[in-house]
C-alpha cells in the first residue's frame, strides 16, 4: 500500500484536531508541547495510524517525535 | 447536576415545586452538554461520572467565594482536600472500551480506558483543574457514598487535617447494563415510578448527576467573609453485618447512625425538625428507615417532617448522599420544605409524616438555627446519617 505524504498529513491533523487543539494551530511546524499533545494523545494517534495504515509505531519510535511534521514523516516512511 | 438541571438552588426549588425529573423509569440528567462547561480535551478525558463532578465542583467553588479559584485567592493550596465519592465509577466506558477490544481487537483499546473509568478519576479531575494540592481520593460505599464523603471531609477539618475540602459525589451508570444488574436483584421499580414510603412502592428508579459542597473551618471561613449556607455539625456511620443487600429489617444499625450524628452535633433528638430520607422506594428500605427513624428519636419522629429527594429525581446511588446533603442545605436556607413526591397511599405499617402532597415551611424548634438529618443507606449494609445545621443569622 503506498500512501502521501499529503493523505497522511491530513489524517494526522483530523485525529489531533479531535483530541482538543484547535486545527488552525496544527501545522507541520507545531510541537506537540504547543499543542498540549501528551503521550496518551501519541498512543491514541498510534492506534488510528495502525488501523489506516498497518503501520506499527510502539513507544520507543514516538518519543522522540516533536512536531506534527515528525509524526507525519516517520508514517509515510514505515506505510512505504 | 441532577434530572432536575444544573444548580444547587435549581434542585431544591423544582423539587419543592413538585417537578420529577424521571422519565421511561429514569433520571437521566438531560440538559447536561459537556460542550457548554468543558473543553474539548477536558471532555474527551472524562467519563460522564468524571464530567458531572468537574461541573458541580465549579459551582460550589464559585459560590465558596474563592476569587481566583484556589491557587489564586491567597488560600494554601496544600491545606485543601478534595474526597469525591462514587459508587461505580466510569461505568460507560469500561462498556465501550470492552466493545471496542471485542470488535477491533486488544490493541485498540484506548490508553484513556483507565483515566477515564477509574473511580478516583473525578477527584483527580477536580484537583487537576483548580490546583487543590492537599489530600485528595475517591471513597466507595455504593449508596452511602457521597454521604461518606461529606462526613470524611468535616473530620478532615476537625482533625486538622485541611481548611477546607472540596467534597461530594457522582455517578453515571444509566447503562443497559447496569440497569439489568440492578433490575435483576428486583431492586429497580418496574413501573418506573419512586414513590418512597408510599404502599405502592415498588423498587427505586436510578438516577445520574453530582453533587458537590465545599466545606470550610469555622473561623477561616468567617474571617474571610465567605457566605455560610450551614454547618456539618454531626456525623454518624454504622454497619448492618446482616446481609449483601437487604438492611436488617429491625433498622437498629441503622437507628445507631442517627444517634452517633446526633450526638456528634451536640444535639437531642428533640431538636431535630427535619429529615432528608435516604427513602429508595423499595419495599425493604423505607420500612427499615422507618424503624430506625423511630428508634432514634422516640416521640420527636411522630411529628417530624421526613421527605424524600429521590421522588424527585430517583436514586443517584453514590452521588445520593452528596445532592442530597446539598438539598437539606437547601431547605434550611430557604425554610422550604419539598415533599416526598408521588406519595399518596399511605402504607399503614410507615405511620410517619412523609410530608405528602405540598411543600411546607421549615418550622425552627425553640429558636435556634434549624437542624436537619440526612440519611443515606446502601447496599453492603453501610449506614450514614449527617446532621446539618442552618447558618447563624
Amino acid at each position: 500500500m503506498s500512501v502521501t505524504t499529503e493523505q497522511v498529513e491530513t489524517r494526522v491533523i483530523e485525529t489531533l484536531a479531535s483530541f482538543g487543539p484547535d486545527q488552525s494551530q496544527i501545522t507541520r511546524s507545531a510541537t506537540f508541547e504547543e499543542l498540549d499533545i501528551d503521550s496518551l494523545d501519541l498512543v491514541e494517534l498510534a492506534q488510528v495510524v495502525e488501523e489506516e495504515y498497518g503501520v506499527v509505531l510502539k513507544g520507543e519510535d514516538m518519543k522522540d517525535l516533536k512536531t506534527v511534521g515528525d509524526a507525519v514523516d516517520l508514517i509515510v516512511e514505515r506505510a512505504g | 447536576m441532577s434530572p432536575l438541571g444544573l444548580g444547587a438552588e435549581r434542585l431544591h426549588e423544582r423539587w419543592a415545586d413538585g417537578v420529577v425529573g424521571i422519565s421511561d423509569g429514569l433520571g437521566r440528567a438531560d440538559d447536561f452538554d459537556p460542550a457548554e462547561h468543558l473543553s474539548v480535551k477536558e471532555a474527551r478525558r472524562l467519563d460522564r461520572f468524571a464530567q458531572f463532578a468537574l461541573v458541580a465542583a465549579g459551582e460550589a467553588i464559585a459560590q465558596a467565594g474563592w476569587v481566583g479559584g484556589v491557587s489564586g485567592s491567597g488560600i494554601d493550596p496544600y491545606r485543601v482536600a478534595c474526597v469525591i465519592a462514587t459508587g461505580i465509577g466510569g461505568q460507560g466506558t469500561i462498556e465501550s472500551q470492552l466493545e471496542v477490544m471485542r470488535e477491533r481487537g486488544a490493541r485498540q483499546v484506548s490508553p484513556l480506558g483507565i483515566p477515564q473509568y477509574m473511580p478516583n478519576a473525578a477527584a483527580a479531575a477536580i484537583t487537576m483543574k483548580h490546583g487543590i494540592r492537599g489530600q485528595s481520593f475517591q471513597v466507595g460505599s455504593a449508596c452511602a457514598s457521597g454521604a461518606h464523603a461529606v462526613g470524611l471531609a468535616m473530620r478532615m477539618i476537625q482533625y486538622g487535617e485541611a481548611d477546607a475540602v472540596v467534597c461530594g459525589g457522582t455517578e453515571a451508570t444509566l447503562t443497559e447494563f447496569a440497569e439489568a444488574s440492578f433490575a435483576n436483584m428486583q431492586a429497580l421499580s418496574p413501573t418506573g415510578i419512586s414513590r418512597p414510603f408510599d404502599l405502592r412502592r415498588d423498587g427505586f428508579v436510578m438516577g445520574e448527576g453530582a453533587g458537590v459542597l465545599v466545606l470550610e473551618a469555622e473561623d477561616t471561613a468567617r474571617e474571610r467573609g465567605a457566605t455560610v449556607f450551614g454547618e456539618i455539625a454531626g456525623y454518624g456511620s454504622t454497619t448492618d453485618a446482616h446481609h449483601l443487600t437487604a438492611p436488617d429489617p429491625s433498622g437498629a444499625p441503622a437507628s445507631r447512625a442517627i444517634e452517633l450524628a446526633l450526638a456528634d452535633a451536640g444535639a437531642a433528638a428533640s431538636d431535630v425538625d427535619y429529615i432528608n430520607a435516604h427513602g429508595t422506594s423499595t419495599q425493604l428500605n423505607d420500612a427499615a428507615e422507618t424503624q430506625a427513624i423511630k428508634s432514634a428519636l422516640g416521640d420527636t419522629a411522630r411529628t417530624l417532617p421526613i421527605s424524600s429527594t429521590k421522588s424527585s429525581i430517583g436514586h443517584l446511588l453514590g452521588a445520593a448522599g452528596a445532592i442530597e446533603a446539598v438539598a437539606t442545605v437547601r431547605t434550611l436556607v430557604t425554610g422550604v420544605i419539598a415533599p416526598t413526591l408521588g406519595y399518596e397511599v399511605p402504607d399503614p405499617e410507615l405511620d410517619l409524616d412523609y410530608v405528602p402532597g405540598e411543600s411546607r415551611p421549615l418550622i425552627a424548634s425553640n429558636g435556634h438555627p434549624p437542624l436537619a438529618l440526612s440519611n443515606s443507606f446502601a447496599f453492603g449494609g453501610h449506614n450514614v446519617t449527617l446532621a446539618i445545621r442552618g447558618a447563624e443569622s
